[in-house]
């Protein structure tokens, strides 16, 4: 590897660690934590319009907290209205 | 008196635990404290080499427990320090000779007459980590700037947390201010950041570590040892004092004032 143009290793330390952390602390696998993902989408989906692709759903950590995030955008309200 | 019982524990194995115990007891004894270390490694015993004391070892922890012997009777001298002692694990034994309720009872009879207990815990998060744990009143995890060492040193806060021990107060051990600064090993901000816990100190890569843990005679005694300075200031703060964070650069010697002179810096 290219001394002067590969990437330092303490980043990599730093966002695997992170990640590692994350997984640890709520004790939930990457399977898991899918089918969690797939659960929350479905009972969403049964009530409003959702775009599946644009949903970001993801563990975040803050401090020694850690938080289930999720971004669900709607598109049921906009497209109704352009009916 | 009533003493403070501070554990120190890791997780990580080999990270700096009983270099950590023996430095801080030793800098707590310069400092006219009067001192109990306890090695909490039962099976294996290690504290009493490091201190330099392994000569002196007659009664152990299990023996005080099994009522072989009084606590005053095991608890071994040291050599400089009048005010300092150590009661060694017992290496013939298990960790199951010890339960949390001795540690807790042991603790409270030696609070009446010291300052600071410091218990060295043995690596892992099983019976003798719990034993080492209970009777803490403050807990300091040890870790080391790696993954593995982060990922256990996680492992025990969280534990600690759920036990409602506290948050522990964070070592980091054995850091590389050089590789540091070429971004090839996680910073204090980083491993403080991954970690959420408060730092007690930064201990600074050091030879001169190895050849004190050599001769029995921790570095907290050595004026130009660079660990032995981090391990005084942290003994300070767990005082209550306010000591600043050492400058990890490295030292104007020679060397650097040559690289002022030369531009080359």
């Amino acid at each position: 590897m290219n001394f002067f143009t590969r990437k330092r290793s303490a980043s990599s330390a730093k966002e695997r660690l992170q990640l590692v952390l994350i997984h640890d602390r709520t004790d939930l696998t990457l399977e898991e934590m899918e089918a969690l993902k797939d659960d929350l989408l479905k009972t969403i989906a049964r009530h409003i319009e959702i775009d599946p692709e644009a949903i970001q759903i993801g563990l975040e950590k803050d401090g020694r907290e850690q938080r289930l995030v999720a971004d669900i955008p709607l598109r049921g309200a906009a497209r109704r209205r352009a009916g | 008196m009533t003493a403070q019982v501070i554990t120190v524990t890791s997780g990580k194995g080999g990270v700096g635990k009983t270099t950590a115990v023996a430095n801080l007891a030793n800098a707590l004894a310069m400092d006219g404290k009067r001192v109990v270390c306890i090695d909490g490694d039962i099976g294996l015993r290690n504290l009493d080499v490091v201190m330099g004391l392994e000569n002196r070892i007659v009664y152990d922890l299990v023996d005080v427990i099994e009522g072989r012997c009084k606590l005053k009777q095991a608890m071994i001298r040291d050599k400089r320090y009048p005010e300092l002692y150590l009661i060694p694990a017992a290496q013939t034994r298990d960790k199951n000779a010890v339960s949390p309720s001795d540690m807790v009872r042991i603790c409270n009879d030696l609070r009446a007459d010291s300052d600071f207990v410091i218990i060295d815990s043995p690596a892992g998060i099983e019976r003798g980590f719990r034993n080492s744990i209970a009777a803490a009143d403050r807990v300091l995890v040890v870790t080391n700037p790696e993954v593995s060492a982060v990922r256990d040193a996680d492992r025990v806060v969280g534990i600690l947390e759920a036990e409602e021990k506290g948050s522990p107060a964070l070592i980091l051990n054995r850091l590389n201010p050089a590789l540091v600064r070429n971004n090839d090993m996680l910073s204090a901000e980083d491993v403080l950041d991954l970690l959420g816990i408060q730092l007690i100190g930064i201990v600074p890569e050091d030879e001169t570590v190895i050849i004190g843990s050599n001769r029995g005679a921790p570095v907290a005694a050595d004026g130009k040892s660079r660990a032995g300075q981090a391990f005084r200031n942290i003994a300070k703060r767990l005082q209550g004092q306010d000591v600043p964070f050492m400058d990890l650069e490295p030292q104007s010697g020679l060397w650097s004032a040559i690289q002022k002179i030369t531009g080359r810096k």
